[in-house]
């Protein structure tokens, strides 16, 4: 059946998308269509939306380009041992791939599905519904990764929409660390749009280091959902390191006791880059800790939005929940729109959030000046540390040395 | 004989209030000179100037240092031609480690005057020794920047990088205040020991107490923006005994 009335912006997008051939639960792909048909792009009335326009995104030329990569390129490796995943605009490259069959612990599939009820928000619909490729990866109970996997999401040609969907099942005691990463070549008015399903299972232990490092005016949004169980640990460290428009949309379930999360979230942006790490951690059990650390540099005419939400239910008493996010403007033409938000029903929890926007301390510049260093350098010298303080939280050391590179290259930096 | 600091009629104010107000200074390669004065008289207002703070406006006089134009430099400049303020109230600087700062300063230095970057090696042997001369914790001077130190530490990590840096002229703000009997012996030990014929120093003090253990080859009263009376060391022992008010009391004489 075709439409042959389009009424909105968001079907007229639609009309240029390709449904996906990607098997995915029919009831899903149901809500996903219900869901989408007749709707327009949220706008920014839309308090999920309030600070992020879509209307860029509502407006891209979209184009279903041919895969052009020979090879995985230099700058998309981050760990010389990870087992590691190709995506070019969406779709699984096998071809450049390591052969994740061989690892042992490690079940891997290219024919993904997804465990989540489905979720009311238009770029999951859209990954839901327009998929071009999705894997699972599943680590098997007590298996301990000593390498880390890595999935490499490259956007390339003019206008390719990728929407991934990555489905990450840590199984009981298992102890690993996935990296993502966003790379382009030769790419612009590109969209990614991948969705991220996670379960985190009994004494599971899960690391996600995500590597945003797009050089482009490309366009990507990130959902990820987690799920914990009992005694499980989930970390996920967002660092931002270029992209001129990108949205992180974090959702934590946590719905097993004594529980740890740790959310890091670095970004660093200049020129008219936009920002927005949006986060939500539920504790829905009892006697659970999370933290959470989101630090931000904004140069230029950079926009740049955090908005957490924790929200401790009636029956999860004991919570220790910190948030924190801490942001330096360097130009007068740089804002960020913060907003920490903390929702309470229970009354035995440890509670606290806060944050700061601010310059740099002149104080500090003028000291270190009158030790001989130059005001260049005193600046850089402190918007390394007040960064270095979420990248030293980060245990992979070839990600912190990437990320360190990256900024180096591009500011100058030196760490 | 060449000055190190030549300062001639000094004037500065900030926010349009007159601080300095007409200050002369010379000191000497080898010289110790100690300004003492009371409460908000302008010492660490001169302090800042010379050290290259941007808020005050310099409206007269000049500042001739081994012979280029201070006030004409950059603090960084400052800095590299040899000047070292040992600040009245340290700043903290969190995240960023004591060393490392040291490393980057030291080979900016070394740069400006065209002399090359000192190796890993020299430079830790450079913190163990200089860091031994101050008694300062190892430990502390690779911690961040003063943050939480006490006062003491954060004076004696002043003279630690006064130590590290070397300088022609060091300029100390009651570097002495705060501290006891014991830190205070170490903090002149330094400054005593890193005195050489071609350096010089100048020492303010609110207290005579400092000059028993750093002895200034001449001591300066700072009153009202200007130095009104300079003698020998003797006179710091008379200041200490008669208070300023014996000072003001001479100069509404005079007039
Ligand atoms: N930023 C400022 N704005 C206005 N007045 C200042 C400022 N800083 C210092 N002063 C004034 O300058 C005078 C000298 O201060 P200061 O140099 O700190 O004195 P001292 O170190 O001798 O105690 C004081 O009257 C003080 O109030
Ligand atoms: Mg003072």
């Amino acid at each position: 059946m075709s439409q042959t009335l389009m009424n909105t912006k968001l079907d007229q997008f639609r009309s240029k998308l390709t449904p996906s051939k990607v098997k995915i639960d029919q009831t899903l792909l149901d809500h996903a269509d219900a869901y989408l048909n007749g709707r327009e792009f949220p706008t920014t009335r839309d308090e999920f939306w309030k600070y992020t326009r879509l209307t860029k995104i509502s407006n891209l030329q979209i184009n279903v380009n041919a895969s052009i990569i020979q090879s995985i390129p230099e700058a998309a490796i981050i760990h010389p041992n990870a087992q590691k995943i190709v995506f070019e605009n969406g779709v699984y490259r096998k071809d450049l791939s390591d052969n994740i069959h061989q690892l042992s612990g490690v079940q891997f599939s290219d024919k993904g599905n997804s465990n989540f009820s489905f979720q009311e928000e238009v770029f999951y619909a859209l990954n839901y519904k327009y998929s071009t490729d999705a894997i699972t990866i599943d680590i098997e109970s007590k298996t301990v990764l000593k390498d880390p996997i890595h999935l490499i999401l490259i956007s390339s040609g003019e206008g390719s929409v990728s929407m991934p969907r990555i489905a990450i099942n840590a199984d009981k005691f298992s102890e690993s660390e996935i990296i993502v990463s966003t790379h382009n070549v030769n790419s612009q008015n590109c969209l990614t749009n991948v969705v991220i399903e996670v379960d985190v299972q009994e004494n599971a232990k899960l690391t996600i280091n995500k590597v945003q490092n797009e050089k482009s005016t490309n366009f990507s949004v990130f959902n990820e959902r987690v799920d914990q169980a009992l005694n499980s640990c989930f970390m996920l460290n967002t660092l931002t390191l270029n992209g001129s428009w990108v949205r992180n949309n974090v959702r934590v379930n946590v719905k097993g006791q004594n529980v740890e999360t740790h959310l890091l979230g670095a970004y660093v942006t200049n020129e008219s880059q936009h920002v927005d790490n949006h986060t939500l951690i539920d504790h829905l059990a009892p006697n659970c800790q999370s933290n959470e650390l989101y630090k931000g540099v904004l140069d230029g005419k950079s926009t740049g939005v955090f908005n957490g939400k924790v929200f401790v239910r009636k029956d999860a008493q004991k919570i220790n929940a910190f948030q924190s996010n801490g942001n330096v403007l360097l130009s007068d033409d740089a804002t960020i729109n913060s907003k920490p938000e903390l929702e309470i029903y229970a009354d035995d929890v440890k509670c606290s959030h806060g944050s700061t926007t601010g310059q740099l301390d002149e104080d500090a510049v003028y000291y270190l000046r009158t030790r001989g260093l130059s005001e260049k350098s005193a600046r850089h010298l402190l918007v390394t540390a007040f960064i270095g303080d979420v990248l030293e939280k980060v245990e992979d050391e070839h990600v912190v040395k990437y990320a360190e590179s990256a900024l180096s290259e591009r500011y100058g930096w030196s760490f | 004989m060449k000055t190190l600091i030549n300062i001639k009629d000094l004037h500065a104010s900030i926010n349009g209030k007159e601080i300095l107000k007409g200050l002369n200074l010379e000191v000497k390669p080898g010289e110790i000179h100690a300004i003492m004065g009371p409460n908000g008289a302008g010492k660490s207002t001169l302090a800042s100037i010379l050290a290259g703070r941007e808020e005050y406006e310099i409206t007269e006089g000049s500042v001739d240092f081994d012979g280029k134009d201070l006030l004409e430099l950059a603090t960084e400049d400052r800095a590299r031609e040899g000047l070292f303020l040992a600040f009245q109230y340290p700043v903290e600087i969190p995240g960023v480690s004591n060393v490392n700062f040291l490393r980057t300063a030291l080979n900016e230095i070394r740069e400006y005057n065209g002399q090359e970057q000192i190796s890993a090696k020299d430079f830790m042997a450079l913190v163990r020794e200089k860091s031994a001369l101050v008694e300062l914790d190892s430990k502390l001077a690779s911690r961040s920047v003063n943050e939480g130190f006490s006062g003491g530490e954060k004076k004696r990590n002043e003279i630690f990088q006064m130590a590290m840096l070397q300088p022609k002229l060091a300029i100390l703000d009651e570097t002495d205040s705060g501290l006891d009997i014991d830190a205070l012996r170490i903090v002149a030990n330094g400054v005593n020991k890193l005195k050489t014929p071609e350096n010089g120093a100048i020492v303010i003090t609110h207290y005579q107490r400092l000059l028993d253990y750093i002895v200034p080859d001449f001591v300066h009263v700072l009153y009202d923006g200007k130095i009104v009376k300079s003698g020998p060391k003797e006179l710091a022992l008379e200041l200490e005994e008669k208070g300023y008010d014996w000072i003001k009391d001479e100069l509404e004489k005079a007039h």
